[in-house]
């Protein structure tokens, strides 16, 4: 410990409570809660567009050729552009900044107990730089020729040559925009990792910091280790694009294949950054409302450092029949095979901590267990693509986009609803409105199943991904097929239905809601022991750690929490 | 599983519906095992006035470990071997066996449309003979086919899903595989590599022929596109 | 602006700023891995690609890296300096540093000149795109060190900030790490 404690409690003063005006307080803060909210803000602002494209495309699907309400007629290439971009958006403008950049930037500083980020000035330039990436994307929109269609792996030769895109601009505002928020997730991690490494309280040893700080660190850790080949690749990629260059080109000495060996290279382990997040909150949430220690904690933290570290060497699971070496498939099946253990053991210690619990349902808790069971679902399903022989059939169909929904949606959307409805009181110093949110958390989950199951069904009857109108192919073009998109459609339009529900209770509840205490759910970890919400400087005086974040009912205690700040 | 879908069309297309049988098994037993005990946990511990959750220390805890965490550990690394020696089986058996073909077809994905070169009469390619087809393909049942797969501009992908047969088409690269119909009818070729705007018209079809059928076709291809390069 | 307390901590026991420094550094590795790594890659698939590589200076990219070599020194120099409390002298060497810099990019300029009047340009052919683009990329990190040791240098003049020295010599170090992995590769291998 570098610094004395007499002088931490001298320096919160020198922050200053000087006012402000609105647009430095909005707009060019560096507090680390302002920052979270404009991630969180503009991440579900792109989630309402994400979601936009899939009611389009969906649409589509189900009443193929029939101009969309709110949109219009769907063309091959709005189609391509709309899937595109609902994944790309999905992935790097909701998933990420919401669960990494906003939940980080709230919980990192109050969670490890000290005033701001180690950078709050590199913050801030990460978010901007997020924000410009997103006008960026936005901008892509309205070039000549329409917004990028090239799927969000954005393969090339297609993503590299207009001629074969038909899109002039469009893929390279796509890929600057994806650059950028690449860099904005870069300074952004690096924070995090300093700020949890370097300024945890007093007291605070490795195995007592909380789970989702340790998940969000490990998630930014991952991300910094596995983007910069696809940087590069997006230099490379963007030069075939508008230089001529021909990196990506087989008449030109390129290969095609390489730029999907750096797509992967990120794009595997980036599935990883995002679901230790949502991990790490669900974590919070069940000891919380189960009033349980987290079972096994140290299995958990080596699970997850394993899990990392094999998914480095599983990324061409994506690739099995894309013309590599066959040999090579048989090596990547057995690593991503294997991938299961720490996952499944991961899923054992979460469900082993809810035994001998006294659990109480409330709306984080649904959430947090809705997470656990639908990503099992997500995860066993892993299995069948993952298996060399078994991917022959399965790639590229409806089972992979029910896969990978069966793990994102949970995720994105469910753990992004976990971590809001639990720290709510915290960020805003208000209650949400709980029937509300337990009918929206009912509609939302049958409805969620009701989209992906039959996507599960599609696929085994071979239905191919981005096809815009299945009428070309008599295969796929049965009346019971055509039932199941209805029903998906249907679904998903139900779904959005209830969202605004949410939504109203979200802005409302944040002017007008109950007061909420400093620590309403009775939590362990430090972010509860300071005001709700908490005051710029977050703490005072700042906290020491006397304890790990997760004893609960422990014996001899009149309370059945034990704050990681309390003295006794 | 996969044939109450669709139908098994080639001679490994057993192969793959059983490692997806296989798979669906176990992946069955493990998701219903474990949803049942997270269900059956969370009625047995729920909030009830009187009841307070137990705490394990870490010694505690190490008696659950072994039961929570190692023996699932060591069953799951059962299910995982076996899923990696079927894995392995299959893929070796339609990706890596190279069987003496009867006859080669040549297979070019373009944008958006497929072209087949047929080896004809004399049962060889790049023969005055060899037939030409636009989006349509025509085997001979019983046939063993090696496949040459091309692609003039982008990614695309030879999916026949009758076969269980699906091969990434490479620009620049001539990749080679195998098949052998067993079941006469006419079938989807599909294009499943997105290949830009038209990917969703670029459908070709399968006919799979009896040999009677098949002889007579290859001596009056005319009524089909047929091109001489 | 004030700095927040969470900067002045040090619980892992190296100073936050070098600790934050090394991150940039592993994410950068990795870029720069990434493409060297595909580089690499079509180097092996492309024997033909030695012809291209002989017509590479290789003199110029010898006393690039000597220029380089030499300003790494004067980094350390620059650090020791600062350590002892000497801003101005830190200053001075941080600038002889710059200097260095700057010579290596008028030396890449001339060479990139006379590449390109003789038809050796970008989309030439794989080799030239990866020389640029490789070349281009250590270039832009030049540069960027460059101007972040101007103001380092103007900070530890009035004795202000004298660790950020050591740390903008640390990025310098790896800069100069990068060019002893790019010299060999683009210009030597033949």
């Amino acid at each position: 410990m570098a610094e004395t404690h007499g002088h931490e409690a001298h320096g919160h003063d020198a922050h200053g409570h000087h006012e402000e005006g609105w647009f430095v307080k909005y707009f060019w803060s560096t507090d680390h809660k302002m920052i979270a909210k404009q991630y969180l803000l503009t991440g579900m602002l792109l989630g309402a567009v994400g979601a936009y494209f899939a009611y389009v495309f969906r649409m589509q699907l189900a009443f193929p050729n029939k101009p969309v309400p709110g949109y219009g007629l769907v063309t091959g290439a709005d189609y391509n552009a709309l899937v595109t971009n609902h994944g790309a958006i999905m992935i790097f403008w909701v998933a990420m900044p919401v669960l990494i950049a906003a939940f980080g930037n709230f919980l990192i500083p109050l969670m490890v107990g000290c005033d701001d980020m180690v950078f709050p000035r590199l913050n801030r330039l990460s978010y901007q730089i997020f924000l410009v990436s997103a006008l960026v994307l936005a901008a892509s929109f309205f070039v000549q020729g329409g917004a990028f269609g090239g799927a969000w792996t954005s393969y090339p030769p297609l993503s590299a040559k207009a001629e074969y895109s038909l899109t002039d601009l469009g893929p390279t505002l796509w890929l600057a925009a994806v650059a950028l928020e690449f860099v904005a997730f870069l300074l952004g991690g690096i924070n995090f990792v300093t700020t949890a490494m370097n300024s945890r309280a007093p007291g605070m040893k490795a195995f007592d910091i909380p789970m989702a700080v340790w998940m969000i660190v490990i998630a930014s850790i991952l991300f910094m280790c596995s983007v910069g080949p696809l940087v590069a690749g997006a230099v490379m990629l963007m030069f075939d694009q508008q230089v001529g260059t021909g990196f990506f080109d087989p008449d030109r000495g390129g290969d095609p294949v390489l730029w999907q060996h750096l797509f992967w290279f990120f794009g595997h382990p980036e599935v990883y950054v995002v679901l230790l997040p949502a991990l790490g909150f669900v974590a919070e949430i069940i000891t919380t409302f189960s009033r349980k220690r987290l079972f096994a904690y140290r299995t958990v933290l080596y699970t997850t450092i394993g899990t990392g570290v094999l998914s480095f060497f599983v990324w061409a699971h994506h690739q099995f029949i894309a013309g590599i070496d066959p040999r090579m498939a048989n090596v990547f099946s057995v690593t991503t095979v294997l991938i299961s253990i720490p996952i499944a053991e991961m899923t054992f210690v979460y469900i082993a901590t809810l035994f001998g619990g006294s659990i109480s349902f409330r709306v984080p808790m649904l959430w947090a267990l809705a997470f656990i069971a639908e990503f099992l679902m997500g995860g066993v399903t892993g299995i069948f693509l993952g298996a060399s022989g078994a991917d022959i059939y399965f790639h590229d169909t409806y089972f992979v986009v029910a896969h990978f929904h069966y793990t994102f949606f949970p995720i994105a959307i469910i753990g992004t609803f976990a971590g809001l409805t639990y720290w709510f009181p915290k960020m805003f110093g208000r209650h949400m409105n709980e029937t509300v949110n337990k009918v929206h958390f009912w509609i939302t989950i049958t409805c969620f199943n009701g989209i992906f199951l039959p996507l599960f069904v599609l696929g085994a009857a071979g239905d191919h991904r981005r096809i815009f109108d299945y009428g070309n192919f008599p295969e796929l073009s049965q009346p019971w097929m055509q039932d199941l998109r209805v029903f998906a459609t249907v679904s998903l339009l139900i779904m959005l239905a209830v969202q605004p529900l949410f939504l109203a209770n979200f802005f409302y509840s944040m002017f007008k809601g109950r007061k909420a205490e400093a620590n309403p759910w009775k939590a362990n970890t430090l972010e509860w022991q300071c005001p709700s919400p908490p005051p710029h400087g977050n703490f005072s005086p700042l906290p020491e750690v006397y304890r790990g974040p997760y004893e609960y009912s422990a014996e001899g205690r009149a309370d059945d929490f034990w704050p990681q700040n309390s003295p006794t | 599983m996969l044939e109450h879908y669709m139908q098994q069309g080639s001679s490994f297309a057993s192969q793959i519906d059983g490692l997806v049988w296989m798979i669906f098994l176990m992946t069955t037993f493990w998701f219903l095992l474990v949803e049942g005990i997270l269900f059956w946990l969370l009625w047995r511990f729920r909030a009830r006035p009187g009841h307070k959750a137990v705490y394990l220390d870490d010694h505690a805890e190490h008696a659950f470990e072994v039961k929570w965490i190692e023996i699932p550990h060591r069953v799951i690394l059962l299910c995982d071997v076996a899923v990696i020696i079927g894995a392995i089986t299959v893929w070796s058996e339609v990706k890596l066996s190279a069987p003496a073909p009867d006859e080669v077809v040549r297979v070019v994905a373009q944008q958006w449309a497929w072209t087949f070169t047929h080896a004809g009469r004399d049962g060889k390619l790049d023969t005055a003979d060899d037939i030409v087809t636009i989006d349509e393909l025509h085997v001979q049942v019983g046939k063993t086919y090696s496949y040459e797969l091309g692609a003039k501009d982008v990614l695309h992908s030879f999916s026949i899903p009758v076969f269980r047969l699906k091969q990434d088409a490479i620009p620049g690269r001539v990749i080679t595989g195998w098949f052998k119909p067993t079941i006469v009818g006419e079938f989807d070729v599909q294009c499943a590599e997105i290949c830009g705007i038209g990917h969703g018209i670029m459908p070709a079809r399968l006919y799979v022929e009896t040999p009677e059928a098949h002889a007579a076709w290859i001596a009056n291809p005319t009524h089909y596109l047929a091109y001489k390069f | 602006m004030v700095r927040p307390i969470a900067t002045t901590r040090s619980a892992s026991g190296v100073p936050t700023g070098r600790l934050a420094v090394w991150w940039v550094l592993a994410s950068e590795i990795v870029i720069f891995g990434g493409l060297l790594g595909s580089y690499l890659l079509h180097r092996l698939g492309h024997p033909e690609w030695a012809t291209y590589a002989s017509h590479t200076n290789t003199w110029a990219g010898a006393f690039n890296t000597f220029v380089l070599l030499t300003s790494s020194l004067s980094a350390v120099l620059a650090h020791q300096a600062a350590e002892q409390g000497n801003g101005k002298k830190a200053a001075n060497l941080l600038l002889a540093t710059c200097g260095g810099a700057l010579i290596f990019l008028i030396v890449k300029s001339f060479e990139w000149t006379a590449e390109i009047q003789h038809g050796y340009t970008i989309t030439a052919n794989g080799f030239w795109s990866f020389y640029y683009i490789a070349a281009g990329l250590h270039g832009l990190h030049v540069i960027a060190g460059a101007i972040i040791m101007l103001i380092v240098a103007a900070d530890a003049r009035k004795g202000k900030d004298l660790q950020r020295v050591e740390l903008i010599g640390i990025y310098w170090h790896f800069v100069d790490l990068v060019w002893i992995f790019l010299f060999p590769l683009l210009y030597i291998a033949k």
